[in-house]
């Protein structure tokens, strides 16, 4: 068209796409392998102490004792339920959790009423330690599966909240006016600006979650458990099995790691806009 | 008041006929924001194709006016009257920074009545304002110009019968302002639909406007129709620097004298 000359003066200043896109792919890959860098140096190096005898077994045991301590706890089988019983905990507990702070973060962030009426609570509730409620939750629940299961959730909740709600609370007022000037119902801002708008913040929200979730399980699990890697924990403790306990805390980290590889994939996926 | 009028016939745009007798109409329409009385019973009618550019100062209600027309601000019903869609383009392009620049476009047609997709549609519009080649990026890989483009392909692509501009350009650096003060005026030719642009640059508006508007404190206190052809407004041009003298002077500011000696060369060109 006619129109295309009056273009020229803004051209120069778009970027080039392949410049865009080579940013895009490399870097990232890299990224991600270089996070599995340091604790392969870290296992190394204390191979070698342990190999040199600085450090001695009823410490802690060596990374290959470890490898042969997790190789028999697989053929038993036990490994694979301990951790089947603690995925399914904070599993769980992470639903209840992050079902909570989702549903009262966009009430809170779509209304003033809601804002008013539940804000305040969650700003009290959020500054008590939640490992402090334990007691409580103890006497509450008694000692099975539902105290843990609360203080997994409870611990999930409030940053996915905060974050959420601040997600949706710092979209540009311009932006949502923009669209209520184009005609879009409630139900179509909701889709097209609020949920794509607070989901950067929502996903520094759920690591968070997932971090606290992860951390919660094992102080739940090492006070009282009959089940899950807790329980294969403190059963080892009890025959000072250094390697099994080892094993354990190599499982919940592994699961931390990869669950936070996972909300960090989602984020790369879903936040390309940014880049 | 100065009515610039060359012969009839020279006008370069003839309001298109159509049952319709406006595109907007306010009556009486009043607005105050607790004891501030931004809007003081202003009446203003559009006609349909008609290019309007309302000037003031900083404060004085023309953006107010634009938001009751767009809808964005309650009014008592009857004080503002539309005919057919309007839509609007604002001083920042308030694109959705999270959808491509065509699903931007898109989303304006949601809840119309086009006929055909809204893809193609979406493009069309896109390529009308120079965008073909920009129709897959993020809002963030464009300049400013080329957002401002995107968000009046937004504003148009479902055929408004009332464009409101809202200070459009004024983020813009002079050249671009330049350019999409043509392209503007190419896409109002092509849809004929009638355009409120709001500013307080009276270049601006005596470039664009087939009437000027002045507003202050709230009221309508000067119009200004400007007959001559868009081709022909060249600020040396007597009739042209004479509204511009006198608008200036509505506005509250004293031009400086102009050097004599001075070749008037380099303001040239705009229109």
């Amino acid at each position: 068209m006619a129109l295309m000359s009056t273009t020229s003066l803004a051209a120069p200043a778009a970027p080039p796409p392949t410049q865009a896109r080579r940013r895009r792919t490399s870097p990232p890959r890299l990224s991600f392998l270089r996070r599995w860098v340091s604790p392969i140096v870290i296992v190394a190096v204390w191979q070698v102490l342990s190999s040199t005898g600085l450090l001695t077994e009823d410490t802690i045991a060596s990374p290959a004792q470890i490898a042969t301590a997790a190789a028999d706890l697989i053929a038993e089988g036990t490994l694979q339920s301990a951790i089947l019983a603690s995925l399914q905990r904070v599993g769980i507990g992470f639903l209840i959790g992050a079902s909570i702070g989702l549903v009262v973060a966009v009430a809170a962030g779509l209304t003033r009423l809601g804002e008013d009426a539940l804000d305040p609570p969650m700003q009290m509730l959020r500054t008590l330690p939640h490992f402090g409620l334990i007691p409580l939750f103890i006497t509450w629940f008694g000692i099975g599966e539902s105290p843990k299961l609360a203080l997994i959730a409870m611990g999930v909740a409030f940053p996915l909240y905060l974050n959420t709600f601040g997600g949706i609370r710092n979209i540009d007022q311009k932006t949502t006016e923009a669209a209520t000037a184009m005609g879009l119902t409630w139900s179509q801002r909701i889709r097209h600006v609020v949920i794509p708008g607070a989901l950067p913040q929502t996903l520094i929200g759920l690591r968070q979650s997932l971090g606290i979730a992860w951390l919660s399980l094992i102080v739940a699990e090492t006070i009282s458990a009959d089940s899950g890697l807790g329980y294969m924990i403190n059963l080892a403790k009890e025959f000072q099995q250094t390697d099994v306990i080892v094993v354990g805390l190599a499982v919940y980290s592994l699961l931390g790691l990869a669950t936070d590889s996972l909300v960090r994939f989602v984020e790369r996926k879903a936040l390309t806009w940014r880049a | 008041m100065a009515r610039l009028k060359t012969q009839a016939g020279t006008a370069d745009h003839a309001p298109s006929e159509t049952s319709e007798q406006y595109a907007a109409r306010v009556t009486g329409h009043s607005r105050s924001f607790g004891e501030t009385h931004v809007l003081k019973s202003i009446d203003l009618e559009i006609s349909p194709g008609e290019f309007v550019v309302m000037l003031g100062r900083s404060g004085c209600g023309k953006s107010t006016l634009l938001r009751s027309l767009a809808r964005l601000d309650p009014s008592p019903a009857g004080e503002i009257q539309t005919s057919g869609r309007a839509s609007v383009a604002f001083q920042e392009p308030r694109l959705l920074p999270w959808r491509r620049v065509r699903e931007n476009v898109e989303l304006a047609l949601l809840n119309t009545s086009q006929r055909g997709s809204r893809r193609e549609l979406a493009e069309q519009t896109l390529a009308e304002v120079g965008l073909t080649d920009k129709v897959d990026s993020w809002p963030r890989q464009l300049s400013g110009g080329q957002a401002q483009r995107v968000s009046l392909a937004r504003a148009l692509v479902s055929n408004p019968s009332l464009l409101l501009l809202d200070e459009p350009f004024s983020a813009l650096d002079a050249l671009t302002r330049i350019d999409m003060h043509q392209l503007v005026i190419q896409l109002w030719r092509h849809h004929s639909m009638a355009v409120l642009l709001v500013t307080h640059d009276v270049d601006e508006a005596l470039a664009l406007a087939d009437r000027v508007v002045l507003m202050d404190q709230g009221r309508i206190m000067h119009t200004w129709p400007i007959d001559l052809p868009r081709t022909d407004r060249a600020p040396s041009r007597p009739e042209v620097a004479g509204a511009r003298a006198e608008i200036l002077q509505a506005l509250g500011v004293q031009p400086l004298p102009r050097n004599p000696n001075r070749n008037p060369l380099g303001k040239q060109g705009a229109a």
